[in-house]
């Protein structure tokens, strides 16, 4: 059983899912049990795998007994199984959060929404778990095919977001797809490891066609994970769309986009290729600057809370990208911790303005007024989940960015470790700016006649917090981000510094 | 530029695809009209897998089927390759399903709006910013 875990890991959701679909024509009920039940064994095994690799080194699993190079492998290693916890995790912190507003939004089609809901996560999860190039691009159209139906299947403006992701999304997964048969044509194997080993080879190592194969997989990627100037698609599509998938969504996509650049930079391109031979790490290190410094500053002029933290997102994917291209072990490190923090605070940030959407049905920074008062346990979690981005110890976000910006000094990237000290000042400035309204201005003020005529000071303050099921999920994330900050010792030195290959100075 | 042009016509198929490509493209970035962009998305998804099949083929060799009664070993370079093949396999049916999801949002969007044109939307959206 145990050993069978990997496959499970996919197979399990996936059978699920079929599951979910049926039983929403004879059962609505059961679904929400089922799914949860789902990705909460899905959350298990990923714990249980990531304690076998800690205690015992990489998990390979080969699919119907067919070895390597011939048949599919699935991987688990240092790098992916910390990731695949924090897939499942969100997931399941999400879906426990988001049932009320699933419940609200999606009546009539609650079924539909969990089948999609169980198929983004088998994707990630497979993205995650895979040791096979095109595999990933099967798996990659899976999850983005059913973000683009979960963003989609929101009200108002999402459907039109939506099918502009789609379109970019598409030509993203296909330049990943063509940069995938061009490293097939040059060296006959999709597998990743044996991939690894042809580019040791100077054949290789010197070819066009790898080249090419590299810069437009990355090209790929850049655009599936919103890469400034690659983001168009970004904004739209996660403020659109429900906020029960967008804090799915959000938080999961761009970092598992992430941690695919890093599989295939580290572990299929080589890091001798890409940042002894290649030499491309000081150019993306200035475009994943121009992604921090633009991304801050489009931020800043947002008037609503869930463009404004979609703007975060995409500044976000400059950090981890820049310090991926830093080339060091500090700023890979960096990087990889950072996707973990990183979808914590995201969806940290994500459930709180969701809980607050759910109260007051606007995220617009006007109609934030007075809402400490009204919700303090959803603005104490959206506080901590602030201090995480904006990089205040003892929360995840501060060592993250510790590691990136030593990273860029041992690099000499001094740009880089400015562009970072500049989007946490910015950050602040937008963090700062939310708590004052939603602190001292009374909700009545500048309103006029909604609350204007309640003479009586409490009455305004009076307390409207979501429902308990919100709420619970909201703050184990909020404390999650102070207990992956204490414990970040721990995991880097028992996970991520496994996970980066040997000759990383 | 004559090397070019000879190079090109020996490597015809990649020029094709090339081509195909910009047109997906094309189409995907000027058209206005949302069932325009979605046969761009479906021209440029397909010039992919033109690529794909073009690499496996071997010029004068055959389909990988070993005959009955082959007793001698199998020659890999006698047959042209099938795993590009199986591989788009995989990939038509997820630029199906692609397909699928846009034509529904595309539906799902005709129904909220009455059209299908882009700058009318957009208009309409306009519009209504200004009247909230």
């Amino acid at each position: 059983m145990i050993r069978h875990l990997p496959a499970l890991l996919v197979i399990v959701p996936l059978l699920t899912a079929l599951t979910v679909s049926a039983l929403s024509w004879v059962a609505p009920r059961l679904c929400l049990p089922l799914t949860f039940g789902c990705i909460g064994a899905s959350l298990a095994s990923s714990i249980g795998i990531l304690v076998e690799v800690i205690k015992s080194g990489p998990v390979v699993y080969t699919m119907g007994g067919w070895s390597a190079p011939v048949g599919i492998v699935y991987v688990i290693d240092y790098l992916s199984a910390p990731v695949l916890v924090v897939v499942t995790a969100v997931a399941l912190i999400n879906l426990i959060a988001s049932s009320k507003q699933i419940d609200r939004d999606f009546s009539d089609k609650k079924g539909t929404f969990y089948t999609l809901y169980i198929l983004f996560v088998t994707g990630m999860v497979g993205i995650v778990a895979t040791g096979d190039a095109f595999n990933l691009y099967v798996l990659l159209e899976i999850a983005a095919l059913t973000g683009y139906s979960l963003i989609g299947i929101g009200h108002e403006r999402a459907p039109l977001s939506s099918l502009n992701y789609l379109f970019i999304g598409t030509i993203g997964a296909s330049f990943y797809l063509l940069g995938v048969g061009y490293l097939y044509i040059a060296t006959g194997s999709l597998n990743m490891a044996d991939l690894a080993r042809f580019m040791a080879m100077p054949e290789h190592g010197t070819s066009t066609m790898v080249m090419f194969a590299f810069i437009i997989c990355m090209t790929g990627l850049f655009i599936k994970m919103g890469l400034f100037p690659l983001h168009g698609w970004l904004p739209n599509a996660y403020s659109y769309a429900s906020p029960a998938s967008s804090a799915l969504v959000a938080p999961l996509t761009t970092k598992v986009m992430i941690y695919a650049m890093i599989r295939v930079g580290l572990y299929v391109f080589t890091p001798a290729y890409v940042f002894g031979r290649l030499q491309v790490g000081g150019a993306m290190v200035w475009i994943a600057v121009a992604a921090i410094v633009f991304g801050s500053l489009l931020a800043l002029a947002q008037k609503s809370l869930f463009k404004m933290l979609t703007y975060i997102v995409i500044a976000e994917v400059g950090y981890m990208v820049g310090g991926f291209f830093l080339g060091n072990r500090m700023g890979i490190t960096g990087s990889a911790l950072h996707i973990i923090n990183d979808a914590a605070m995201t969806l940290c940030l994500f459930l709180a303005a969701g809980a607050i959407t759910y109260r007051t049905k606007s995220d617009d920074f006007k109609d934030l007024k007075g809402l400490f008062h009204q919700m303090p346990f959803t603005m104490t979690a959206f506080t901590v989940g602030a201090l995480a981005v904006i990089g205040v110890p003892p929360t995840c976000g501060f060592f993250s960015k510790w590691y990136l910006i030593i990273g860029g000094i041992q690099a000499g990237h001094y740009g880089y470790a400015a562009a970072l000290i500049f989007s946490s000042l910015v950050n602040a400035v937008l963090f700062f700016r939310i708590f004052e309204t939603a602190y001292f201005d009374q909700p009545g003020d500048g309103k006029g006649h909604h609350h204007g005529h309640h003479k009586h000071h409490k009455h305004k303050n009076k307390m409207v917090e979501a429902p308990v099921s919100m709420i619970v999920p909201l703050m184990i994330t909020a404390l999650g981000l102070i207990a992956l900050g204490i414990y970040t010792g721990d995991i880097v030195t028992h996970v991520i510094q496994a996970a980066i290959p040997g000759g990383i100075a | 530029m004559e090397q070019i042009f000879t190079a090109m016509g020996a490597k015809y198929n990649y020029v094709a695809y090339i081509i195909l490509m910009m047109v997906g493209l094309y189409a995907m970035i000027v058209k206005s009209n949302l069932v325009k962009k979605i046969i761009g998305m479906s021209i440029f998804q397909t010039s992919i897998i033109l690529f794909y099949v073009s690499t496996a083929y071997k010029t004068g060799k055959t389909i990988p089927i070993v005959p009955y009664d082959a007793h001698a070993a199998v020659q890999a370079a006698d047959f042209i390759n099938p795993l590009p093949h199986v591989l788009m396999l995989t990939a038509i049916v997820v630029s199906v399903a692609t397909l699928g999801v846009a034509l529904a949002l595309a539906m799902k969007i005709y129904r909220q709006y009455g059209t299908l044109e882009e700058d009318d939307i957009h208009e309409d959206l306009r519009s209504e910013e200004g009247k909230s």
